[in-house]
């Protein structure tokens, strides 16, 4: 009986996790595709790790710190790169392994066996909580209104900021809420993903959608859909196998990626020799 | 005849560096003025005070309102920003030109897809209205380009540079379709190519640090040396043009 709770609550938690995860990163992840901000991201995950350590020392939700981190690791890559003229993927590189120096110290210097470290490098649904379903699921929410708000105005931002500033003065204002709602989504998605593996959950759903469409919009749809099928087969197969469920939903969607391009070229290959018999 | 705005006695740096001086220019209704002058001279800074980019240091600017404010500029940038491999369609790329008059929240009408849907086959992109820029050829993303520019019905439209990214082809097609909007609007375009718009441009200004304004459209080899305007002669066929020397 108790068995059948565990198992029915384990489902609930992965099935609203897949659902909440491929939300977030579906609409945070194509805007970071589309500005070619992955490499920002990736710092912004890392940086976070900081804030993990920090959190495990002063005995905080972890997540908490990883959130501070986040945003204060996006926004700084932004000053030391605009007001200090620092390269800009200099500035993440320093950023990103500063992070990751202050979280290894911290959780070094925390007292006891620090169970849940693991976790957070690589994800695990096992100790995802309902608060962090909960995180995820506000998360979500926020992300469908204020990209549903304010999508043009994001998109032509995004797609041409210098154009963008001959007609608003609140271009930065968009700009560094839409960065720090990307570092808060990485950062609910550690709990999923893991720190070393969270970026592919924003990277390569949008690469799949991409393969069937150009327009924005689309993208994100699809790659919600994608991540979505991706992350709750990975989850299954993490679960029947036993394997680690961060690893595996990666695992899966690159698989499901190569699939795509690989019948996609297929049909165009077929549809090309046709157009040839045709003619 | 009906001025958009005047500058008087307007000066703007960036930094201690003082790039226009002592600005005095008046652009009127149908004005076609193209802006010549020598690299770093100020010509695009000049446009960026228009826009209300740049704040001018001293003097002042006056636009006639009854006729221009903020919502009736239109503004063809340089080609450099926008990524061409970004995932958004003609369409709402030229859509985007309406910006300055929508709030952040920014809804698009069905009028203003229509309107969309008009400038799109004006500038003869039909067909490629859910393109995106990688698609087409650069004398096309300049027109889409333009069409952001235009599809506001501005007052006053600021092209920098239109020819940097033209193919030749469509070179004469683009200035022939500039000859049609200055019906519609004045035109203010920066160029180093004086052998093309001088056959097009009503005026000229010379922007070199001052600037000299010249109410024909002649361009002599006196005028280029009195006002100081190192020019590389750009020319090709058909246009009617006149050569110049190299000179400094």
């Amino acid at each position: 009986m108790e068995t059948n709770i565990f198992q029915y609550s384990f489902i609930i938690k992965g099935l609203l996790g897949a659902i909440f995860a491929s939300i977030t990163a579906g609409l945070a992840g194509t805007y970071v595709v589309s500005k070619r901000m992955v490499f920002l991201s990736g710092g912004i995950t890392h940086a976070s790790f900081g804030g993990i350590g920090i959190g495990f020392f002063i005995g905080i939700n972890p997540v908490i710190g990883a959130a501070v981190f986040g945003i204060l690791s996006a926004l700084g890559v932004e000053y030391l790169s605009v007001k200090q003229k620092i390269r800009e993927d200099s500035a993440i590189g320093i950023l990103w392994a500063f992070g990751m120096a202050i979280g290894i110290i911290f959780i070094y210097l925390t007292p006891g066996y620090t169970p849940n470290l693991m976790s957070y490098l690589f994800g695990s649904i096992l100790t995802v909580s309902r608060a962090d379903i909960i995180a995820l699921g506000i998360m979500s929410a926020i992300l469908i209104l204020y990209f549903g708000i304010f999508y043009r105005t994001i998109l032509y931002i995004s797609f041409d900021e210098v154009f963008a500033r001959t007609y608003s003065s609140y271009v930065d204002v968009f700009k560094y809420i839409t960065t720090s709602l990307i570092a808060l989504t990485i950062v609910l998605n550690i709990r999923m993903a893991g720190v070393v593996l969270v970026i592919s959950l924003l990277t390569i759903p949008p690469n799949i959608a991409m393969l069937f469409t150009r327009v924005y919009f689309k993208i994100v749809i699809w790659s919600i859909l994608v991540g979505f099928i991706g992350t709750a087969t990975g989850y299954v197969i993490s679960y029947y196998a036993g394997i680690p469920v961060g690893a595996t939903i990666i695992f899966t969607l690159v698989i499901l990626w190569v699939i795509v391009k690989g019948v996609i070229q297929l049909i165009w290959k077929l549809t090309k020799k046709n157009t040839l018999i045709t003619h | 005849m009906a001025y958009l705005f005047e500058m008087y006695s307007l000066s703007a740096s960036y930094g201690t560096n003082m790039v226009l001086q002592d600005v005095n220019f008046r652009v009127n209704e149908n004005d076609f003025i193209g802006v010549i002058g020598p690299n770093g001279g100020g010509k695009t800074t000049l446009l960026r005070v228009i826009l209300g980019l740049v704040k001018p240091v001293s003097g002042k600017m006056v636009f006639n309102s009854d006729l221009l404010n903020g919502n009736s500029i239109g503004y063809l940038p340089q080609i450099s920003t926008g990524d061409v491999n970004y995932p958004v369609t003609v369409t709402d790329i030229i859509l985007s030109g309406l910006m300055i008059r929508k709030g952040f929240i920014s809804r698009m009408s069905p009028d203003d897809k229509k309107k969309a849907d008009k400038v799109i086959e004006e500038l003869g992109l039909s067909g490629m209205s859910k393109s995106i820029l990688t698609e087409l050829s650069g004398g096309q993303m300049q027109r889409v380009f333009l069409g952001r520019a235009i599809i506001g019905d501005p007052r006053l439209l600021l092209l920098d540079e239109p020819g940097n990214f033209v193919d030749m082809t469509f070179e004469n097609d683009f200035y022939e379709k500039l000859r049609d909007l200055n019906k519609r609007m004045a035109i203010l375009m920066v160029s180093h190519d004086v052998g093309t718009i001088s056959a097009h441009i009503k005026s000229f200004a010379c922007v070199n640090r001052s600037l000299h304004y010249h109410p024909s459209h002649e361009i002599t080899n006196e005028d280029l040396l009195a006002y100081g305007c190192p020019i590389q002669l750009v020319t090709h066929g058909d246009v009617p043009h006149t050569v110049l020397k190299y000179h400094k």
